[in-house]
């Protein structure tokens, strides 16, 4: 008749003022260290910050942040452990890095079940570690958070840009709104992607350089924040709250 | 207890299934809980009553369980779920989302992770019986 989950997401996102979804329309993009830098940078600068991976069969949030103990705890549903600095949640805390086949409709369920019940506190941001694609996950958070907003990860490569283009279509023609476009790993700097950003109406937030020292630094959030990967994403964070702000004064 | 925060939801389904059908009284609700999720019944039921509305009254609550029956997918081999000798940590984890048992669990016939629950997930409200009107 009703599943009960589904009516009470809305009362546990009530707590946060703006939810962005880090996405990007293929995998190997950087979308999780974008996600995870982000979040860190934010709350660097005194926000309080969720992160939550929703990239059920390849999590790797845990991975960059250096995560190796603690649990969610269970208190009239569960409490997101707070790792450096950051409200944290992911699916890795109960599958420890096991495979886990999901297919369409256990990935929907697992969704609905996180979301109806994580406790999350007062945050301004909560920024969501999305999967990859225009699969079943992004179409179930598309219905169950209409208010997520979306920020697109692509490298300069044509093809990632291309999966990039059906994204923001798909975003575009049901009215989400998109924050903007970030062209990550970047060697050789065209004009290619923002042109093409531009064109079809989205915000282009700018360049990450490819940085060859940010690998070593996956699961050190110290070494990693010192980065020029960092400093890069900085800027697109600021970005990011300036948008705000010039939102607020409309 | 996670059970609390099922128990939410299940009242407010009910408080706006209550408005949609137009009922001034709720006197029954039938909640099914799958053996996968492994809900304390005692538990449910306390936070139902605890969390009631008022159009919810003194509703019998009714919580019926169902045997949780997977399927692989490459075989066809139908088994029932058996949190015997699973331990703690996963049986916790599987309490929390339920979909994490393809991480602990394989198929006895093939040993393939690509199965299904056909039944007995999770948390689902069946029925909710009141009364119409003024009268």
């Amino acid at each position: 008749m009703a599943d009960p989950r589904v009516e009470v997401i809305d009362r546990r996102l009530s707590t946060i003022d703006r939810i962005i979804a880090v996405s990007s329309g293929k995998g190997g993009v950087g979308k999780s260290v974008v996600a995870s830098t982000l979040a860190l940078t934010l709350a660097r600068r005194g926000l309080e910050v969720g992160l939550l991976d929703l990239d059920f069969t390849c999590p790797t949030t845990h991975l960059i942040l250096g995560v190796e103990d603690g649990m969610p705890e269970e208190e009239r549903g569960l409490l997101p452990p707070r790792v450096q600095g950051l409200e944290y949640l992911s699916l890795a805390y109960y599958t420890k890095d096991r495979p886990t086949p999901l297919r369409g409709g256990d990935i929907s369920n697992a969704i609905v079940e996180l979301l109806s019940i994580t406790r999350w506190g007062q945050l301004a941001l909560l920024v969501v570690d999305m999967p990859p694609g225009i699969g079943d996950a992004t179409l179930d958070l598309l219905r169950l958070i209409p208010q997520m907003e979306f920020l697109v990860v692509t490298t300069p490569s044509h093809i990632a840009f291309e999966t990039v283009r059906r994204l923001l279509g798909l975003l575009g023609g049901l009215r989400r709104r998109v924050v903007g476009v970030v062209e990550n790993m970047v060697m050789n700097p065209s004009d290619f992607v923002e042109g093409e950003v531009e064109a079809m109406g989205f915000p282009y937030l700018g360049v990450i350089p490819f940085d060859p020292e940010l690998e070593g630094t996956l699961g050190d959030v110290e070494a990693l924040m010192e980065t020029s990967f960092a400093e890069a994403v900085g800027r697109i964070a600021s970005a990011l709250l300036d948008e705000e702000a010039e939102g607020e004064g409309d | 207890m996670h059970e609390w925060a099922l128990a939410e939801g299940v009242v407010a389904a009910v408080s706006r299934i209550a408005e949609e059908q137009g009922l001034r009284r709720v006197t029954e609700v039938t909640v099914r809980i799958g053996e996968l999720q492994q809900v304390d019944r005692e538990i449910l039921i306390f936070a139902i009553d605890q969390l009631r509305t008022p159009v919810m009254g003194d509703a019998r609550i009714i919580v019926e369980e169902a045997p949780a029956r997977l399927r692989c997918r490459v075989c066809s081999h139908t088994w029932r779920f058996d949190p015997e000798g699973l331990g703690e940590e996963v049986s916790e984890a599987i309490h929390f989302v339920p979909e994490v048992v393809h991480a602990y669990l394989r198929c006895p016939g093939c040993g393939s992770p690509d199965f299904e629950v056909v039944e007995g997930r999770g948390i689902w409200l069946a029925s909710v019986k009141g009364l119409r009107g003024d009268g």
